[in-house]
């Protein structure tokens, strides 16, 4: 076995050194208020859009409207859950810390998102269903996305040790992320209430033009949303684990000084 | 322009309870989550740095 010469580890180039702690806790300072921003503005156009230009639904009416919540979030809760179960792939493979920290910074997001597909769902269910809830596929596989983030969440939290908080959470991102297929193929899989994709990439979209343009815009905000918020919640992530460290102590006492 | 008037645009054609039931939640949510992970970063500060200084105070690292 080679060693890793010492510059390469140390101090490495280009967006690699980006992976250390030190280096990514400005990064992120810098890049969340614009994601912010970003998300802002396109929140603003995705609900002018949602609300003004898309017309009423000829067979929902305008309870359909949900859906401009309701699919956008029920997407990010899939895809932060993915990304969670990426990084702690990485955090284990590759050992790097700041993976685990970013796992940690995603979850709470992914659960308020999932939360919010179950609830717009539910408020959407009962007009159009007739019932708040079911027990079916696509359901109840996306409620059980919400206890593995809570079990997640509560796990990590619990274990004192940093170390195997890190990895007792990253194999339920990994091992829960099998479910994140099953809620998306369900509605395929299994006979439910629930419809069908809306939005595939192999079929034309089965909505108006306008219905689609507002729910893409929406899930874009959503995006840059989870991204800003993930950020700001790795900084006081990294502040905490990296407290022994001395860039910590210089970064405290800066701000220290400034109040 | 897909509204008469504000009145109709807040009944939401009848749906009003479940429309705007889905979009308060979400904005409570949103603004909520906001506030706590700023003021997280700004306590975690104010913690990190009283214990830093009771460190120092003791004399041990």
């Amino acid at each position: 076995m080679t060693t890793p010469s010492r510059a390469v580890t140390r101090n490495p180039e280009g967006i690699l050194r980006f992976a250390a702690p030190q280096q990514f806790y400005p990064l992120a300072g810098t890049l969340a208020p614009w994601f912010a921003q970003a998300a802002a503005v396109l929140t603003a156009i995705g609900l002018y859009i949602g609300f003004f230009v898309a017309p009423t639904d000829f067979q929902q009416g305008e309870v359909y409207r949900v859906i401009f919540i309701h699919v956008p979030a029920a997407w990010m809760s899939m895809l932060i859950y993915l990304v969670m179960a990426f990084w702690a792939a990485v955090g284990l493979v590759l050992n790097t810390r700041l993976s685990f920290i970013m796992c940690q910074a995603l979850a709470p997001t992914g659960a308020m998102f999932c939360f919010l597909a179950l609830w717009t769902g539910a408020l959407w269910g009962k007009p159009t269903w007739g019932t708040y809830w079911v027990w079916d596929a696509r359901l109840t596989s996306q409620l059980l996305l919400l206890f593995l983030y809570f079990g997640f969440i509560a796990l990590t939290r619990a274990i004192e040790d940093p170390r195997r908080a890190d990895r007792a959470g990253a194999i339920i991102a990994l091992v829960g992320a099998v479910n994140v297929p099953i809620i998306y193929f369900s509605v395929q899989w299994w006979n439910t209430l629930h419809q069908g994709a809306s939005v595939s990439l192999t079929k034309a979209p089965s909505m108006a033009t306008t219905m689609l343009a507002g729910m893409l815009v929406m899930a874009l905000a959503a995006w840059m949303y989870a991204i800003a918020v993930a950020l700001w919640r790795v900084r006081a992530l990294i502040l905490e684990r990296e407290r022994h460290t001395e860039w910590v102590g210089e970064v405290l006492e800066a701000e220290g000084r400034a109040r | 322009m897909q509204w008469e008037s504000w009145a109709a645009f807040w009944h939401m054609g009848g749906a009003a309870p479940f429309v705007w039931g889905s979009y308060g939640v979400t904005a409570a949510l949103i603004v909520a989550e906001l506030v706590l992970v700023i003021r997280r970063r700004k306590d975690t500060v104010t913690r990190l740095l009283r214990w830093r200084r009771a460190l120092g105070k003791n004399g041990v690292e």
